[in-house]
């Protein structure tokens, strides 16, 4: 009987050596054909851009839609997109744009003026319920009409002078309106296609399935199969399809980073999306492969907020002890380990633009004559408090370090408390903590995005703090063009946010991304844009 | 028999009832709702959004509306993927859950009954002994270390098998199979062993092996119909746990089955999902279970005269 069994599970290892039968795995038949594997971390809630608002989501769209302009993906630098050029009013509030001549959608029609008027409407529009629509409120009227003030679109700045001129009049002048043209709730959609499945304002639409999707940029759908596989492939009918060498590009969403990790090493995919890898993988990388892994510095940040509204965190002296007591060094190199620089000052310098002072440092001394000023020498009586995050590895272990050195820095006790991603985010929102880790990525090259989030009335200020003279100062600086007296302005809300110490900033974060050596034209930048029209697959060596 | 299965089939319609309002109250209890972001939306947003899918009317309109529509077959639109219906999403996911439910129970069923009968033919041997102990372990071992554990040395060590994946290229099916199985398989190991213990200890089996007739025959012709009756009686339980437990293993291999749909619609707060793909798996399972109960019924004559009486 045990021979029947013996002779069963030698079957049994040949079937699986069968399988072992080396077949070609996604990299290698996508080396040999220009098709471009991806892990796109999650599966995009929608291929609509007018309501989508995650990163896998755009991370899809922006292969097959294309604003008014582009960003060069290496400076950064504005480029033409479906607007070949544009002209500026002297008063700075009317833009003029020429759409490319040969701009066509997917299914042949031409790219008009008229479509990118429908297409802002759309998104604009209450009934869609579009959660960005507020980034468009730089043009006149549009909040109005996005707040369903009044219903008459044409009381909004926008107009089609002709098929291929378009006008945007804006409320005030905007230094960076030109940048937030490539963010995807100004792409345009097809008004032929979104008619015919349910018309502008139909949130539940078939539009966006594959065969029904007209799209505007180098590829569009081709197969969309949920939880498994999205394809795009070249759009024939793209006026600069001439640079696009890629024959097609699969996004697999991954959404464990262990499995997204495997896949990469097994051939599986050419490159991962995830902005979080496991810090433990990073040293691994960094040692055994370092030519896989890529490091970019973000114009993002993460941070950690104090629950102003509850005590002892109402005051100041307290959140600048804790801030101070932060060994923000130790915790880059000994933690995060993806080449995140240590922060001193809420927001990221730009590159070439504002560069804000650090007004404090890593500073026990200080911190801990701070925390007895406040009433608690050597930490006696402070009482113990909780440090919130979202339930994720990288998150727990930035927060055991912290608790660690707060305990040996200030003899305080904090406790960690983790909650899955919607519970947590609706703690915070409820300013139901007393520490809680946040981070924000932005959107465009400006400042404003993080001094913003500050605002007394911001959606996002979940710290409870209010500061008139910070409000009217990020106020001001929104719409001033000189770029000295701009950054002056900035300066100032630095300064405000290090004196009243909100948030204690942690770090700017990095883009982590694993991609094969092949894989060409791809340029880490702060924004993380990737623009897939100019990428290729060199052939492998090995 | 009949009166037994229609009385059956009735009180799965209270059950089913229960399901629904205990769900529907449990994922309103939950903090946080469908488009809570970590970029706060604007209160008209919000506004709109909650009107556009009717979740600013009072709670009792709401379960009203939603059993009305579920008694018309309607689930509702889903929350997280806007151009698509529960009801379509779980004609996408079913599918594969069902392909991936089916080999892992021919896996579980093929391996735990030769594994079962080898042990019992020779009890409390080392070999016994052995095939308990590895039936233990596959119990006790939860799917989320196995399949971990099968990536890195099949996949990664050996290269033999791919890692993750669903019909993207030939093998990937074999790992999730026997972890979502190996449970399933280890549970049938015993339960088979057990069975022919009796079964083998009975005077029928002394008589046919007193009359010569061959050890192979004893066993497949004359012991394993008996002694898989309990098994039979797990297989109802086995298919509908295969099916709705199998969101770990889709998990982390990456398979777009339904198990996944409804792990993805919890976090998501996907209300309509959560409550559509709850409602679909108690159906599997007091559909499993009826059936398992009617098998058992129609193997056991002794069962079959007493549910007749």
């Amino acid at each position: 009987m045990f021979k029947q069994l013996a002779l069963l599970l030698a079957a049994g290892v040949l079937a699986l050596s069968g399988c072992s039968e080396k077949s070609l795995t996604n990299v290698e038949y996508g080396n040999q054909n220009q098709i471009l594997y991806i892990a796109n971390g999650d599966e995009p809630q929608a291929l609509d851009p007018h309501i989508t608002t995650g990163a896998p989501d755009f991370h899809v769209i922006s292969s097959m839609f294309e604003g008014l302009t582009a960003l060069n993906p290496q400076t950064l630098e504005l480029e033409p997109g479906a607007a070949a050029s544009w002209e500026l009013s002297d008063d700075l509030m009317t833009y003029t744009f020429h759409m490319q001549p040969e701009g066509r959608w997917s299914n042949g029609d031409p790219v008009t003026a008229q479509d990118f008027v429908y297409s802002w409407q759309r998104a604009m529009s209450p009934e869609l319920a579009n959660q960005y629509a507020y980034m468009m409120y730089f043009i006149e009227g549009a909040e109005a009409f996005g707040q369903g003030e009044t219903t008459d679109f044409s009381t909004v700045g926008v107009k089609a002078l002709d098929d291929k001129t378009l006008q945007v009049k804006l409320t005030a002048p905007t230094p960076y309106f030109l940048q937030i043209l490539d963010h995807h709730t100004y792409y345009p959609v097809h008004p032929a296609t979104i008619e015919k499945f349910g018309g502008m304002t139909a949130r539940v639409s078939k539009w966006t399935l594959p065969g029904n999707l007209v799209s505007n940029n180098a590829f569009k759908l081709k197969h969309w199969e949920l939880n498994k596989d999205i394809e795009v492939v070249p759009n024939e009918y793209y006026w600069d399809a001439d640079v696009v060498k890629l024959k097609g590009i699969h996004f697999n969403p991954i959404s464990q980073q262990q499995v997204e990790e495997r896949a990469f090493r097994s051939g599986q995919v050419h490159l991962t999306f995830t902005p979080q890898m496991a810090i433990e993988k990073i040293a691994t990388y960094d040692q055994n492969e370092p030519e896989l892994i890529h490091k970019d510095p973000g114009y993002s940040n993460y941070f950690y907020i104090f629950n102003t509204t509850r005590k002892p965190f109402d005051d100041v002296r307290v959140r600048k002890a804790l801030s101070y007591a932060i060994d923000r060094e130790s915790l880059v190199k000994r933690v995060t380990k993806g080449g995140e620089v240590p922060a001193y000052h809420f927001v990221p310098p730009d590159p070439e633009g504002h560069q804000p002072k650090s007004y404090f440092t890593y500073d026990i001394e200080k911190a801990k004559a701070l925390l007895a000023e406040a009433g608690f020498p050597n930490g006696e009586g402070f009482p113990a408090f909780d440090i919130l995050y979202n339930t994720h590895d990288n998150h727990r272990k930035i927060a055991l370090a912290i608790q660690q050195m707060w305990r040996t820095n200030l003899n305080i006790q904090a406790n960690l408390t983790n909650q899955e991603w919607k519970v947590y985010l609706n703690t915070q929102q409820n300013k139901d903590y007393d520490v809680s880790r946040k981070a924000w990525i932005a959107d465009y090259l400006d400042p404003s995005n993080f001094y913003d989030l500050l605002l007394s009335y911001g959606g996002n200020n979940d710290t409870g703090w209010k500061s008139a003279e910070y409000d009217a100062l990020v106020e001001e600086a929104q719409h001033e063009l000189d770029s000295t007296k701009r950054w002056a302005l900035y300066e100032q809300a630095n300064k405000i946010l290090s004196d009243e110490m909100p948030i204690a900033p942690l770090y700017f974060m990095s883009d982590i991304n694993l991609m094969r050596p092949n894989v060409k034209n791809w340029y880490g930048n702060v924004l993380q844009r990737h623009p897939y029209k100019t990428v290729y697959l060199e052939n492998e060596a090995k | 028999m009949l009166k037994y299965i229609l009385l059956r089939l009735l009180t799965a319609i209270p059950v089913l009832f229960f399901v629904v309002l205990m769900t529907f109250v449990l994922v309103r209890l939950a903090p946080g709702g469908p488009f809570d972001a970590e970029r706060a939306v604007p209160a008209q947003v919000l506004e709109n959004l909650n009107k556009r899918y009717h979740l600013d009317d009072p709670m009792p309109v709401q379960f009203g509306n939603y059993v009305w529509n579920l008694l018309q077959g309607d689930f509702g639109p889903s929350y997280k993927y806007p151009s698509r219906t529960v009801t379509e999403l779980i004609a996408t996911g079913l599918p594969t859950t069902i392909e991936l439910g089916f080999y892992a129970l021919c896996f579980a069923a093929f391996l735990g009954i030769i594994s079962g009968v080898f042990a019992a033919l020779k009890p409390n041997s080392w070999q016994d002994y052995s095939f308990m102990s590895v039936a233990m372990i596959g119990i006790c071992l939860p799917s989320f270390v196995l399949g971990p554990l099968m990536i890195l040395l099949f996949g990664i060590q050996f290269e033999w098998l791919p890692v993750s994946g669903w019909d993207v290229s030939p093998g990937d099916k074999i790992l999730p199979s026997i972890t979502l199985g190996a449970a399933y398989a280890a549970y049938v190991a015993r339960l088979t062993r057990g069975g022919m213990l009796e079964i083998m200890s009975q005077d029928y089996i002394r008589t046919a092996r007193a009359k010569g007739v061959s050890r192979f025959n004893v066993v497949v012709h004359h012991a394993l119909r008996g002694a898989l009756m309990p098994v039979v009686a797990f297989a109802g339980p086995a298919a509908a746990g295969l099916l709705s437990g199998s969101f770990v293993v889709e998990t982390i291999f990456q398979i777009p089955g339904l198990g996944r749909f409804y792990l993805q619609a919890a976090f998501n707060r996907d209300y309509t999902m959560i409550l559509g793909t709850t409602i679909f798996f108690a159906s599997l399972i007091i559909f499993f279970n009826f059936v398992a109960d009617i098998l058992q019924a129609w193997m056991n004559p002794k069962l079959r005269q007493s549910l007749g009486k």
